[in-house]
This record gives structure tokens, sequence and C-alpha cells, in this order.
């Protein structure tokens, strides 16, 4: 019972978190088709950030959770200012390449001015901890995991759904043009979907430094493929798509990792993507995801 | 209110308006008249500026706005809907309509121009929570036109407001058309449909192949029975 309520939470957690960065690069993709690869090093720059505040001297876990988010959604801002908006208009392929670019140069600065070798980071390590449910032991980490990623997503369909500048980011990944003849400001509506991308990022970044206890480098790539993976079972673009992709992924895995045998464990990954694979045959616009529907603009 | 000078707007090699000249005055309707591929639809992108003319001066209220952005043209008065209605289908009734009214800061007054359209499109006010998308095309038309006014603009352009939908419900928008005219809005109506356009029209430009070929009033267009049929038709 105590291993099956572990696995579960496991998955939980594991499925929360890539929700959260899914949900990041879908909020993107979705008004602007773009795949932003270098999601993964908004995580690396709000990580960093933790770590030299740290050892600049800053002690304060909750500052630090703060400096976290901060950083994520200032560089994500960043990224879009200065590589992503003169490409806006370019071909798909060319935002594509152009975040490929930053990830690589970001992740170079952080080994060329701080280390390629992995840093440790302890100021969060507190959030760490094992808690006794009763004759249960649970990781505080994961239960924090699951509770904030869930009132996160809630505070994001509340804003979408509440918020006029929300109402853009909806329309805008229909009919960018339209939502422009509504005199709403385009850069605005990138700028404030970027800046979600990059506080979804954050928050992933604070579990991830919390769980690790250091900082390296790459700490976001593996992560956003495995996010841009969930993206596709739930359907690209779709936000509850991404948010149901990313807790089927970390059912899977775990799913996997318990059911596999201790010496076929090294085949987790290649069989998560053949389940993957079989899924997306059978509905190969995802989970969520819509047919392109032309409606009726163009007659 | 609005006047045109000299637009000229290309795709690549093919020119799509050629040098041509137009004037908007206040409490006006103008028909813009002409067939398929005349370059209607690119001048209204040039208007709204979605399209960036390859030259030519645009003026509203005195203001040049040839090289203001399409958000703060909005903001200065114009507004446009656009040919195939362009109604968010994804968001409900409602939220299409706040949409329109993005740019106001008085909640009150956006509140009361809802109610407003919801009493007179009573349609509107029955699927008012429902997808935009689920709504027929005359539905979507007219939530389309409700939607450009929420910004209480001083200009309305209105792009092809029959195409697709029976005529029918043609009459029924050109009606309100007529009553926005009379409670004094300003307007370019563009359309290949002519004989609606031609009800409340102050004034007519025909053109075709993106140049002008006919500039006054409607009487004498529907007397030249040869130009009336060549870039027309029934």
């Amino acid at each position: 019972m105590d291993y099956a309520l572990q696995q579960l939470l496991n998955a939980l957690a594991f499925g929360a978190e890539y929700s959260l960065v899914a949900l990041g690069l879908a909020v993107v993709f979705s008004i602007m088709g773009l795949v932003n690869f270098a999601h993964g090093e908004i995580i690396g720059v709000s990580a960093y950030s933790v770590f030299l505040a740290a050892a600049l001297g800053l002690t304060s876990p909750f500052v630090a959770v703060l400096l976290a988010v901060a950083a994520a959604a200032l560089a994500a801002i960043a990224f879009e200012r200065v590589a992503f908006r003169p490409v806006r208009y370019a071909p798909t392929t060319t935002g594509l390449l152009t975040a490929f670019g930053v990830s690589i140069v970001v992740q170079n600065l952080f080994m060329l001015l701080i280390s390629p070798k992995p840093q440790s980071v302890s100021i969060l390590n507190g959030l760490n901890q094992m808690w006794f449910v009763g004759p249960f032991a649970v990781s505080s980490l994961q239960v924090m995991e699951l509770i904030v990623s869930g009132l996160t997503i809630l505070a994001l369909v509340l804003f979408l759904n509440r918020s006029t500048l929300g109402l853009a980011i909806r329309a805008a990944s229909r009919d960018f043009a339209t939502v422009r003849l509504m005199g709403i400001r385009a850069n605005r509506v990138i700028a404030t979907a970027f800046a979600i991308s990059g506080a979804l990022a954050g928050i992933a970044a604070v579990f991830i430094i919390a769980r690790r206890g250091s900082v390296s480098p790459d700490l976001g790539f593996s992560l956003v493929l495995k996010a841009f993976v969930a993206c596709v079972i739930g359907g690209f673009g779709s936000l509850a798509g991404a948010a149901a992709g990313g807790m089927l992924l970390g059912f899977i895995e775990v799913g996997l990792l318990v059911a596999l045998p201790q010496e076929y464990g090294g085949f987790k990954d290649a069989l998560t993507y053949v389940i993957i694979v079989a899924l997306l045959v059978y509905r190969p616009e995802g989970l969520l995801g819509q047919r392109v529907e032309l409606g009726d603009k163009e007659i | 209110m609005l006047s045109v000078d000299n637009l000229v707007v290309r795709y690549g090699a093919v020119s799509a308006v050629r040098d041509l000249n137009l004037k908007v005055g206040r409490g006006e309707l103008v028909a813009l008249l002409g067939p398929n591929g005349a370059g209607k639809s690119s001048t209204i992108n040039a208007l709204t500026g979605l399209v960036t003319p390859a030259s030519g001066r645009i003026v509203l209220d005195g203001q040049d706005i040839s090289r203001v952005r399409t958000e703060d043209r909005i903001r200065a008065g114009l507004t446009s809907t656009p040919e195939g209605r362009h109604i968010f289908a994804n968001l409900t009734v409602g939220e299409n309509l706040r949409l329109g009214a993005a740019t106001r800061r008085d909640p009150k007054g956006v509140r009361g121009d809802i109610d407003r359209f919801l009493a007179l499109f009573p349609v509107l006010s029955e699927r008012y929570g429902q997808a935009a998308g689920t709504l027929s095309g005359g539905e979507q038309q007219m939530l389309a036109i409700s939607r450009s006014l929420m910004s209480r603009p001083k200009l309305l352009l209105l792009d092809e407001p029959s195409l697709g939908l029976a005529p029918k419900i043609v009459e029924r928008i050109f009606d309100f058309i007529g009553e926005l005219k009379r409670e004094g809005l300003t307007l370019l109506v563009v359309e290949q449909n002519a004989r609606q356009a031609l009800r409340f029209a102050d004034r007519v430009y025909v053109v075709s192949t993106g140049t002008l070929r006919y500039e006054g009033p409607p009487a004498e267009l529907a007397d030249e029975h040869g130009l009336f049929n060549l870039y027309i038709g029934g």
C-alpha cells in the first residue's frame, strides 16, 4: 500500500512538472506557431539566478522562489524581444532555428561564465522533506509540486477566461490579425504569452533545484524534450492538451518503472515512446488537439 | 473624415491597387464597388494597416496615419469588420463583444453597449455564453459588426458584409447598416452586391483591376448601364 501510494504520488509529481513546462511551450506555440526549444534555458536562467543569489549571500528560500519565477519571466520576455521578435513574420523553421540558437548560446554562457560542472545550490533543500501522514511517508516536495501546479493551472485558466488580455491570447491563437483589429497591441499579447510561459518555467525550476540540490548548464534541456512530447500527446497548441499530455507522460513513465523488472528498467524510455507512437497512430492530432479548422475564413 | 491619396498596394510584382484616390466625409456612407479581385479588400487592408502600401497617403481626421500601426489606427477611431467576418470562433459571443471594447476604459459604458446589441440582435443574447463558431453565417455577421462597433469608432469599414449570406439576411444586415448611418456613423462599405450597397450610399466608387473607374452619386451610376453592367453586373 505504502509502495503503491508512493508510486502514485511519483506519477502525479512528474506529471505536474511536465504539465507546467508543456503549458509554457503551448502558450507560446498557440499564438506564434513557435516551438520554443530555448524554453529549457529559461529554466536554466531561473536556476542560475537562484544559484548566484545564494552565492552572494541570499538565505531566504521564500525570496529565492520569487526570484526564480521573476527571473524566468524576465528571461522569457528578453528572449522574445531580442531573438524572436525580429523573425516573427519569418517562416516557422526560422523561428525553430532561432530557438535552437538561443538555447546553445545561453547554455554556453552558463559554461563560460560560471562552470560546465554542476554547482551545488542548497537554499531550497528545505522544501524536500519527508512528511508522515498516518502510516505513510510522503515527500513534501512532491505534494507541493502537485498542489502548486494545480493552483498555477487554475490561475492560468482564470486569467485566460476573465481578463481582456487573456481573451486576446486565446483569440490570437486562432486569428492574430483580427485581434489587432480590436486595437490590442500584438507586442503586448506576445510579451504576455512569453511572460506566462517564463513564469511557468520558473515554478518548474524551483522544484528542480529543490530536488537536485544543484544546477548545471543543460538542466532544462531534457525536460523541454519531455514537455515537447507531452504537447504532441495532448495536441500541439491546445493548452488543456499540454496539461493532460504532461500528466499522462508522468503516469506512463512511472507505470513502466513499476511494471518493468529491474533488469529491463533501461527500456523505460524506449517503451514510453512506443506507447506514444501507438497513441498517435490512432489520434494523429493528439488527445485534445483539433484538426485545423478552416471554417469560413476564406471562401 | 478620411482621405486617401495615390494609394498603391503591391504584392510582389503584382499591383493590387493603382493610384487610388478616395474621400469619405463625416456622416457619409460611401460604397466601394467592383468585381472580385478589383483591389477592394487590399484597399481596406491598407486602410487598417494590415497591409503596408507601396506608396500613398492616408489621412484620418486631419492626422496622417499612413505609417501608424494597426492597433493605433483602431485607437484613433477607425475600425473594420473584415471580409469573411473573422469572429473568434473559440470564444463565446460575450467574449467576442468584450474584446471589441478592448481599447475602452469605461466598464459601465461597455456593459451598456453590450446590452444594446443583445437587445438589437436577440439571437446573440440567446447564444451569449456559446462559442461564436456555432453561430450561423448571418448571426456571425451581426456579431462581427457589433464587435466592431464596441470600440465606438468614428469610421467603420465594412468588407463584403453580404458575403456568403442568404438574400433575406443580407437585406437585414443592410437595414442595420442604414440604421447606423442614420445614427450619424461614417461608413465605407466594400461590396460586390451593388444593389444592396447602393440602397443607402451617398457616393459610390467603382474599381476594377486596381484602378478607379467611376466616382459619383449612385443615381448616375445606375443610369449609366454600360458601366454598371461592365463592372458590377446585375
